[in-house]
């Protein structure tokens, strides 16, 4: 079985949903980001989605848009990214560890060549934000072969006719984005999303993780009592913002602020179904 | 591609695939919306009440059909080929960008969309946007770029004298691309009741073959006219691309017929060689970017290059996917012109027609200025002039060192 899948079993045995979180590779500069990666299991992450920077992150709101941005300004790349993973899988072999970004980095990097390496470096699966089903032959079906999840998000416009589609080459889990928006930018009502997660329960045994405008460890319980998983990126991302100084170099504070926070969402997820 | 071998105009696929570029690179958000546009337009283009519709409005309004001049003097400076201008300045909104506005404004009211956004660069897109809103009473968004909007105030102002938003973009470049990027955001948060008019042939399935359809209009109107003027068909197209709408509009409808050559000008910006320049062809690599697989300008980690060019509107890192389609094949020249280049042929035309050009055609005019003149005199040239110039005197100006 995979880690995701393993993971997922497991949270389902402890009767409890799990913690996805959200960082930047890179975020804000090459060593502080593998130390917020490396200590993400230990504040609380059950699952870790590391984003791949993009110079134009078209889905994602202001807060992701700038941590790619100075992702990218100290000289994070693709190749930099698989060697981050390469270093926390050195310590952590369990924990589900998912790339998320934009198809273009991964293009030019060669597709056959970014799945040997991913694979490699110990990535579980991929969330690539601009491939939609109807582009699956170009990375979907490639990373399906090599055993690596894509994971593929449905939202609020993804009706009943489009969902079977959007659930043909879907592994891992399903990431239901709660909102018709970017990232970090509004919130679903708790009832919307518990009406969503019926809907899609309906057509999917996978499990469903819940994201976009999860910012407060309330808002994950909330979600962590009717999803298998709630996804938290831009609220942490913004821990990062806040700890920089005035040149945009991170401070001390920084790393331990941001692993206080993941623990503090943690808590909110682990106590949700009390 | 299933597309027959005799003809280059067959594309796209049902898949929006032209070759192996194009297609529909968007987040699952806009799945819906982009099947739907596809699917309405698909309807009005078989309608004949949707295309009289258009036609009455591009007549009575836009001023269509618009001139095809014989550039005498400019014929004769050059002592060549038979130069023509199809007068595309001459539309209502002063560029060729409203052809496409009429068509995609009439597909959103028959969608029975209420709020209309756009991004713009030089402007030109935004404020024929903001004009067919406010001739349909649509609320209308413009995101423009934070460089753009300093180095084109006359068209700001113009926008928001029509009604319109213009939301600055500070992200990024802070040029055309970012203002797209910011446009895809808006529609991704407000999917229900906003129509994402884009202005150029680029983007997801349907826009790049939708606004090539609404502008080739221009390439249509001259086969007429030359047919009228000369009685035959035009020798060499030449037109300026930044994302290539007015180049498409020209070119389709000649694509099958092969004693037409067609020459496309990128912008050279300060030059290839500098890096600093906006020629995706020329100086870029296929990649994915705002919804389509095109030639773009990226970097070693396919990161997205800033483009550069004097002129906004030609200031962009991508091209429509059918333009990198045509290169390949080797239907269509592409070549790059620089900065200073378009700037001596905006002086030219200006001097020599008594016709200020807008700096993206000038582009296309200066790539006459290098073949006219060795050319048989019985040689028909058609240049499409894009736009006209007064949102250029200020640049123009700064180039020369003169202050307004």
């Amino acid at each position: 079985m995979s880690r995701i899948a393993n993971r997922f079993a497991a949270l389902r045995r402890a009767g409890r949903a799990g913690l996805v979180t959200f960082v930047t590779a890179g975020d804000p500069d090459p060593e502080t980001a593998q130390a917020i990666l490396d200590g993400l299991p230990a504040a609380g992450a059950d699952l870790i989605e590391l984003g791949m920077p993009f110079s134009d992150p078209m889905a994602d709101g202001p807060a992701i848009q700038a941590s790619s941005l100075r992702a990218l300004r100290t000289g994070m790349s693709l190749a930099g990214t698989l060697a981050m993973v390469r270093r926390f899988r050195a310590r952590d072999a369990e924990t589900p560890l998912i790339l998320m970004g934009y198809f273009n980095p991964i293009e030019h990097y060669g597709v056959d060549r970014f799945l040997a390496d991913a694979k490699a470096a110990g990535v579980d699966g991929m969330i690539v934000v601009d491939l939609p089903p109807e582009e699956d032959a170009d990375l979907c079906v490639p990373a399906r072969a090599m055993g690596l999840d894509f994971i593929r998000l449905v939202t609020p416009t993804t009706d009943d006719a489009r969902l079977p589609a959007v659930l043909v080459n879907t592994g891992g889990f399903l990431y239901y984005v709660s909102i018709t928006g970017i990232t970090g930018t509004a919130a679903a009502s708790e009832q919307q999303i518990a009406a969503a997660i019926s809907r899609l329960r309906r057509h999917t045994e996978l499990p469903l993780a819940v994201g976009f405008g999860i910012t407060t460890p309330q808002a994950a319980a909330a979600v962590a009592r009717v999803a298998d998983a709630a996804v938290v990126g831009s609220a942490i991302v913004a821990r990062i913002t806040a700890n920089l100084d005035a040149e945009g170099r991170a401070t001390a504070a920084l790393v331990p602020e941001v692993h206080r926070f993941v623990h503090s969402l943690a808590e909110g997820v682990q106590a949700a179904r009390g | 591609m299933t597309q027959p071998l005799n003809t280059y105009r067959a594309g796209p696929d049902e898949r929006g695939h032209f070759g192996r570029y194009g297609g529909r690179y968007v987040a699952e958000t806009l799945m819906p919306l982009i099947l739907a546009v596809e699917a309405a337009y698909n309807e009005a283009r078989h309608d004949p009440a949707f295309r009289k519709q258009l036609d009455y409005y591009l007549k009575h309004y836009v001023g269509r059909p618009s001139p095809l001049f014989l550039a005498e003097r400019l014929t004769a400076h050059f002592g060549g080929a038979r130069i023509y201008l199809k007068r595309e300045e001459l539309n209502h909104t002063g560029a060729h960008k409203i052809n496409n506005c009429m068509g995609q404004i009439l597909l959103a009211r028959r969608m029975g969309k209420r709020r209309i956004i756009a991004e713009t660069g030089a402007g030109q897109h935004g404020v024929a946007t903001a004009t067919v809103a406010a001739l349909f009473g649509l609320p209308c968004t413009i995101y423009m770029g934070e460089v753009d909007i300093e180095r084109q105030q006359p068209n700001v102002f113009r926008m928001k004298l029509l009604g319109a938003e213009v939301k600055p973009v500070q992200s990024g470049s802070r040029t055309l691309k970012d203002a797209m990027n910011e446009a895809l955001r808006d529609w991704v948060t407000n999917v229900d009741d906003t129509f994402y008019i884009i202005g150029t042939v680029a983007g997801p399935h349907p826009y790049p073959a939708m606004v090539r359809d609404f502008q080739s209009i221009i390439g249509e109107e001259v086969r007429q006219q030359l047919q009228e003027a000369e009685g035959r068909l035009p020798d060499t197209l030449v037109a300026c691309i930044g994302g290539g709408s007015n180049a498409m509009g020209l070119f389709h409808p000649f694509l099958d017929d092969p004693t037409v050559a067609m020459i496309a000008t990128e912008a050279g910006g300060y030059g290839l060689e500098t890096g600093k320049h906006a020629a995706s062809l020329a100086g870029g690599t296929p990649g994915v970017l705002h919804g389509n697989r095109t030639y773009l300008l990226q970097d070693g980690d396919g990161q997205i290059i800033e483009a550069h060019s004097i002129s906004a509107g030609l200031d962009y890192p991508g091209i429509g996917p059918e333009h990198s389609w045509l290169h390949d094949v080797g239907r269509v020249q592409y070549v790059s012109i620089t900065d200073q280049e378009a700037l001596d042929a905006f002086h030219l035309c200006t001097r020599t027609e008594g016709i200020i050009p807008a700096l993206e055609p000038a582009h296309a005019l200066a790539q006459v200025a290098k073949i006219a003149g060795d050319l048989p005199r019985d040689h028909l040239i058609v240049v499409c002039l894009s736009g006209r110039g007064d949102k250029d005197i200020f640049t123009v100006a700064d180039a020369l060192g003169v202050k307004l």
